[in-house]
């Protein structure tokens, strides 16, 4: 860290008068600014405010509910207010098995979302399709979709979801954020 | 534990007592099997079907229709048994009609003039065996899409078929969006 001492001064270009300085409270320059990199800052502002889309079908919804409310809290993972249109969401989670009558919706939804977006695959009928294998459930919604993160389980336990959103929210402070480009 | 309404049914309904291996035929079109699990069960030629369920819902007093649905059987000669299920409100009791039709001639009467309901449940039963019920009007896909072809239930449709809406994407490493 780079810094030194800067004088402290008011709106008119004054220092403080003499004697109005309280030990302990004079400002260090070290503080006053810090360096990062735009994908790191971006993707750390990202990462802290999920706006979940919860596409809900199935009986994995229980789970999704005991996992945002107040036991498990997904609120401390900046990932609690869901948004019920997909154009003011940012995580469309799949809760649940889609049916292949259901595979055209999905998608709807998902090409409704703007960018950036990502999709969580709760429980296993949404990652594989799980136990089903017929002529009515789609084998997995990244059939249709990419899909981010999965989160296997029958239903999976709550701390699994709230792993799987950690690992989400890594994988959003890892990853590049194009929309930053030379004109910022 | 038998109701008294079974034993008048059983009089009223199929007076001459069948054996286990009698099939419905012309002479004797409805048979009554037993009760079976606290349901009285009959046999039945389907040209029995309408007059017998309207028995059923105008003197017997049951008011409730349940469900129609079917079984396969693929090595019979007559290969799907539709099968329906009546209760009445009243009396507690629960009664099942039974009829075999052939793959190459799987009609049997609508009862949606008796029971209004059934329209939803022959839709049903239209889309997973294909049975057709002659006299109902709107037999439109219910729990399959527009397009669908073959009907899932049976015993010859392939077990893993699937007959998406939206096309696959080519299958990717998890670690590629």
């Amino acid at each position: 860290m780079y810094g030194k001492r800067l004088p402290i001064l008011d709106a008119a270009g004054n220092g403080p008068a003499a004697g109005t300085a309280v030990e302990g409270h004079t400002k260090h320059a070290t503080f006053e600014y810090l360096t990062t990199r735009k994908d790191e800052l971006v993707g750390w502002a990202r990462k802290f405010s999920l706006f979940p889309y919860p596409f809900v079908t199935a009986c994995c919804a229980m789970e999704f509910m005991a996992v945002s409310a107040s036991n498990y809290d997904t609120d401390r993972f900046g990932a609690a207010l869901p948004r019920f249109s997909p154009r003011q969401a940012d995580l469309l989670m799949v809760v649940g098995t889609v049916t292949q009558k259901q595979a055209p919706i999905l998608l709807k939804v998902y090409e409704q979302m703007c960018e950036p977006k990502w999709v969580m695959a709760f429980g296993v009928c949404a990652s594989t399709g799980g136990f089903y294998q017929n002529y009515a459930s789609l084998p997995g919604i990244d059939r249709i979709i990419p899909v981010d993160i999965y989160v296997p389980g029958c239903p999976p336990r709550p701390e699994m979801v709230i792993d799987g959103i950690m690992r989400l929210q890594e994988k959003i402070a890892n990853s590049r954020h194009p929309i930053i480009n030379e004109r910022f | 534990m038998t109701a008294p309404l079974f034993d008048r049914l059983r009089e009223q309904l199929s007076p001459v007592e069948a054996g286990p291996e009698d099939q419905p035929s012309a002479a004797s079109p409805v048979l009554c099997r037993g009760v079976q699990h606290k349901v009285l069960v009959f046999e039945l030629t389907p040209d029995q079907l309408l007059p017998v369920a309207r028995r059923l819902h105008d003197e017997f007093g049951f008011d409730l229709f349940l469900d129609v649905t079917a079984v396969d059987w693929p090595d019979a000669p007559l290969r799907f048994e539709v099968v329906w299920h009546f209760y009445s409100t009243t009396a507690h009791v629960r009664v099942r009609l039974k009829t075999r039709v052939s793959v190459q001639d799987c009609t049997v009467d609508t009862l949606t003039p008796l029971y209004g309901s059934a329209g939803y449940m022959e839709r049903e039963c239209h889309d997973m065996y294909g049975i057709g019920f002659r006299g109902n009007p709107d037999l439109r896909p219910i729990l399959l899409y527009e397009g669908f072809v073959g009907h899932p239930l049976r015993k010859d449709y392939p077990k893993q078929k699937e007959q998406p809406l939206v096309p696959y994407r080519p299958p990717q490493s998890a670690l590629v969006r």
